[in-house]
């Protein structure tokens, strides 16, 4: 795990709130290697955006608060450092992209303007460099007439163009690592898979590692290297995309994996929808929290938590249960 | 941009028109101008007459509100009292930018107003900056450490000063720096007037009778205002833009000052811009309490003499600078705001 | 899935917290509301000074005057001191807190009752109805409230005779403040009341009232204006502070309710003549004030966290 690019050990964030803690992501190790593309997994508020901001510490504190946990990147822990050591890996080192392109641009500012500062500001560009390497970034990214767009503002462009322009500014500065968080789903079907491809084809430029943030399997399928799923703000399982989609070691994958259409199935094949809903994130875990939705649960799973433990090489799971048997492990 | 200014400008005539209406009609009621006339009393039957044929009092409410309106100079009127119109009329109305001439001082009207107006503007636009300044200074401090200590005294002090009457600010802060520093020795402020007669009219006397209205002016303003700069930039630093700005590394200056300050800047403009004509209101009792010679303090003086030329005069200009405050406010709106800008 | 056991259902149950009503959850967060609880105390103790008082002084010993008690300061006779014609200033504080919260919530009832008809009628019928009582509402809006008042004052205020009420005898500028200050203020809730019924009678349950011949007067009243009680009542609350601003103002110009009825607001009238040789004369019934309206404010904030459906961040 030497050569690691960042390596993440028990991640701990809480939200402090009248209602009381929450607990929104429990203790995750993970990590991601130069140029390795991994797909982050799960249910919305599973917590797979709000670890990756508080890798970033982008998390708002107070309420949030990290409470433990060492992020590794290239040598450093990034949660021991300052906001204003922070502000210099942002962007330059790790670059993001978010959800909504409708609501993540500055609607005041010209595209101009959002997309040059961060060079200005990391990589010591004048003005004119920077706007010389914002209208090639765009051209990249498929913006036709560039150089006149550049002085636009963002409701001038439609949800597509927008993510596109987001995804230009992430990659202005050349970054090392790229978070991309649900980038696609506000966007339509068609889109999306554009957008897909066009990362797909930056990352090869630029050798970035790239961890993608997704709650549908499909879209990950073609692009990542691996695959972590997540549910109720722990790691249940990890494994390379192949292994996880012909083999899936938890449940929840399982029943992720029931839930999504393909065109491979039989016509009078139904799509399974998964019972109950999430896990109240205020109450502190106890025992496994899938436990109550879970299919193959066992006495054991509502008294202790499984820990995430290898069962094949590459492929951890955490689970009490055997799913392809159906026996306790 | 001009076509839709013109369009506004003909959107507000018929409401100043109903509002010229209503306040005409209550004007009928305030009291017997003739009565209070000049501070004589006017006793002989038939000076009351003459009195009353002269000033159009004798006349039918709507007809005294045509010449009003648009003057009785395109008209004959009845000047010696036999019941036969014989002279045009004197008046051009205000539409024709003639107010009348006050009941009480004989004075033009539009001079009289024209005499205190730069009175009024000056503490108006004093606290305004003051207001505006502090508001900005505090707000945004507030936001940027929200459920600090600072910010929990703030909030309760900001209630508060926005809970303050005017009256009684002004009473405490007359109290404070002119009685009390006075009696400690102090450097004290004088809380009458706009300058000491004995001194003259210099730059300095007016700035320093000014420091307590403007602060009286200011007090309720600056709270109500930095409450709501305060809430305006917390939506604003929630928003996904900012934590956009945030992610992509830029020094924290540049996101507040930058991406969420320009935001929060449509709001805030919008409702500065509203109520600046409103400041006017508290420049009544400002202005009576501090014996400023504005507007404020010629109006309560002509109300309760039933001016009505006087009295009419100010509460128009009062609604059209509402008016007009409106659509300069749409104005800026619009070029701050590239979604309008570029429509 | 279909094999669940019933354990596991009851487990799932737990996780679930039971719905509350609005007034639940509004109620919830009202107590939460530290600054919101302090106001509720320190308007009770404000309404047990105001009414509880009147068991120490008579209204007869609060309009006494006796000019060689002229301008005392506070002492253990007068606790609050002595105005211009030797009155005890405590006592009218008292008699003038009554008259004070008396206007403050009367003329808040008919500014409600206005400005629900008013906003009720524009949303409703819309079309020309509501364009007139728009235009109205816009008219009354674009000049301050205190040129209003004072127009207003003017006009009504000729020769109010006194009233009998409860066999006290209050002067008629009671009532006719009242009337204007409640005629002058509902230009907001009516513009609130409006929005409200106008988002509101596109809804399917309205639709269907009609569609079943339910009449106009009985879906106003018994199906929308019920869904619209929460904004109402936190502009209305709100509103009490401004009205008792409003009597304040208007009889500290002189304009208001005519001596010798109390009001904390013409207590106020003549003191600025003795800014520095008696300052108790305008103290007291100036803090007092004070402590109404933000006793009020903080109710009224800590209400619309409270139940302002768009603020429905916990």
């Amino acid at each position: 795990m030497t050569s690691a690019l960042l390596q993440v050990t028990d991640l701990q964030t809480r939200f402090h709130t009248p209602e009381g803690i929450v607990h929104a992501v429990n203790g995750i190790s993970f990590h991601i290697n130069e140029g390795e593309t991994v797909a982050i997994v799960g249910e919305s508020g599973c917590g797979k955006s709000v670890s990756m901001m508080s890798l970033l510490k982008l998390i708002p504190t107070p309420p949030g608060e990290i409470s433990s946990g060492t992020a590794i990147y290239r040598g450093t822990d990034l949660l021991q450092k300052s906001e204003r050591e922070m502000e210099d890996i942002r962007g330059k080192d790790i670059a993001m992209i978010f959800q909504d392109p409708m609501t993540s641009l500055n609607p005041v500012l010209t595209l101009g303007r959002q997309l040059t500062e961060s060079m200005r500001e990391h990589l010591g560009f004048t003005k004119e460099q920077a706007e010389e390497r914002a209208v090639q970034m765009l051209e990249q990214v498929g913006i036709p007439d560039a150089r006149r767009r550049i002085n636009e503002y963002p409701h001038q462009f439609s949800g597509g163009m927008r993510q596109r322009v987001m995804i230009a500014m992430a990659l202005s500065c050349a970054p090392s690592l790229l978070i991309a968080d649900e980038p696609t789903t506000a966007l339509d079907v068609t889109i999306q898979a554009q957008i897909v491809e066009l990362v797909a084809r930056i990352r090869e430029s630029l050798h970035m590692a790239i961890i993608w943030i997704t709650h549908d399997l499909g879209v990950v399928a073609g692009m990542a290297d691996r695959v972590i799923v997540m549910y109720a703000g722990f790691i249940v399982e990890e494994a390379d995309v192949n292994d996880l989609y012909d083999s899936p070691g938890h449940p929840y994958t399982l029943a992720l994996l029931a839930a999504l259409p393909r065109i491979d199935r039989r016509r009078d094949h139904h799509l399974k929808s998964i019972a109950g809903s999430p896990p109240n994130l205020l109450v502190a875990p106890h025992g496994c929290p899938f436990a109550p939705r879970c299919e193959f649960v066992i006495e054991k799973c509502r008294q202790e938590n499984p820990p995430l433990i290898q069962i094949e090489k590459n492929h951890s799971s955490a689970c009490w249960v055997d799913v392809k048997t159906g026996a306790p492990r | 941009m001009v076509r839709y200014i013109v369009k506004r400008l003909f959107q507000g005539l018929p409401l100043l028109l109903v509002i010229s209406i209503t306040l005409f009609l209550l004007m009928m009621n305030i009291g017997d101008p003739i009565a209070t006339m000049g501070g004589r009393t006017i006793t002989r039957q038939s000076d009351r007459e003459r009195l009353t044929r002269q000033l159009g009092l004798d006349k039918p409410i709507s007809v005294q509100y045509l010449y009003w309106l648009i003057g009785n100079d395109w008209t004959k009127v009845d000047s010696d009292g036999d019941g036969i119109p014989d002279n045009y009329g004197t008046r051009h109305g205000i539409l024709r930018g003639d107010f009348g001439t006050s009941l009480v001082t004989r004075k033009p009207v539009t001079e009289l107003i024209g005499e205190r107006i730069p009175n009024t503007l000056l503490l108006m636009v004093a606290s305004e900056v003051v207001t505006v300044f502090f508001a900005l200074l505090f707000g945004i401090y507030s936001a940027l450490r929200q459920y600090s200590v600072m910010d929990n005294i703030m909030t309760a002090l900001l209630f508060i000063a926005y809970s303050m009457p005017i009256f009684f600010v002004s009473l405490m802060s007359m109290y404070i720096f002119a009685v009390l520093f006075k009696k400690w020795g102090l450097p004290y402020l004088p809380t009458v007037g706009m300058f000491d007669p004995q001194v003259g009219k210099t730059p300095w006397q007016i700035f320093i009778h000014m420091i307590l209205p403007v602060f009286s002016l200011s007090v309720t303003y600056f709270a109500a205002y930095s409450r709501y700069i305060r809430s305006t930039m917390l939506e604003v630093l929630s928003q996904d833009y900012v934590r956009t700005a945030r992610s992509k590394g830029l020094p924290r200056r540049q996101v507040v000052y930058i991406h969420a300050l320009k935001n929060a800047a449509l709001p805030i403009v919008t409702v500065i811009g509203l109520d600046l004509p409103f400041l006017l209101g508290g420049a009544v009792v400002t202005e009576r309490i501090f014996a400023w010679p504005g507007m404020g303090r010629l109006f309560l003086d002509h109300v309760s003499r039933s001016d009505l030329p006087v009295v009419m005069g100010i509460l128009m200009l009062v609604a059209t600078a509402v008016v007009v405050f409106q659509i300069i406010t749409d104005i800026i709106y619009a070029w701050l705001d590239p979604r309008i800008r570029f429509d | 899935m279909n094999n669940q056991t019933p354990t596991l259902s009851e487990l799932a149950d737990d996780l679930i917290t039971p719905p509350l009503t609005l007034w639940q959850l509004g109620w919830l967060r009202f107590r939460r509301h530290k600054m919101a609880l302090f106001g509720g105390v320190i308007l009770i103790l404000l309404f047990i000074f105001a009414f509880g008082g009147a068991f120490l002084y008579t209204e007869k010993y609060a309009n006494f005057n006796d000019t060689s008690q002229r301008l005392l300061a506070p002492s253990a006779e007068h606790p609050f001191g002595t105005d211009s014609i030797g009155r005890d200033i405590l006592a009218r504080t008292i008699y003038g807190g009554q008259i004070s919260l008396f206007i403050g919530l009367v003329s808040v009832i008919i500014e409600t009752i206005l400005g629900i008809i008013i906003g009720a009628l524009a949303g409703y019928y819309g079309g020309v109805i509501d364009a007139i009582l728009m235009r109205i509402t816009e008219a009354m809006l674009n000049i301050p409230t205190i040129f209003l008042l004072i127009v207003m004052a003017k006009f009504f205020g000729g020769n109010v005779p006194e009233i009998e009420i409860a066999g006290r005898v209050f002067s008629g500028s009671v009532i006719v403040i009242i009337v204007i200050i409640g005629a002058t203020s509902w230009m907001y809730l009516a513009r609130i009341v409006r929005a409200e019924f106008l988002s509101l009678k596109e809804n399917e349950f309205i639709l269907a009232a009609r569609a079943t011949g339910t009449s106009n007067s009985q879906i106003i009243f018994y199906h929308i204006l019920p869904n619209t009680v929460a904004p109402i009542i936190v502009s209305s609350t709100l509103s009490v502070a401004n009205a008792i601003l409003a009597e304040a103002y208007i009889s500290f110009l002189g304009l208001g309710v005519m001596p010798p009825t109390a009001t904390w607001g013409n207590m106020l009238e003549s003191s600025a003549k003795y800014l520095d040789s008696a300052p108790w004369l305008w103290f007291f019934p100036g803090m007092l004030i004070l402590l109404t309206v933000l006793s009020i404010n903080f109710i009224g904030d800590g209400m619309r966290d409270a139940l302002d459906p768009r603020s429905r961040t916990i």
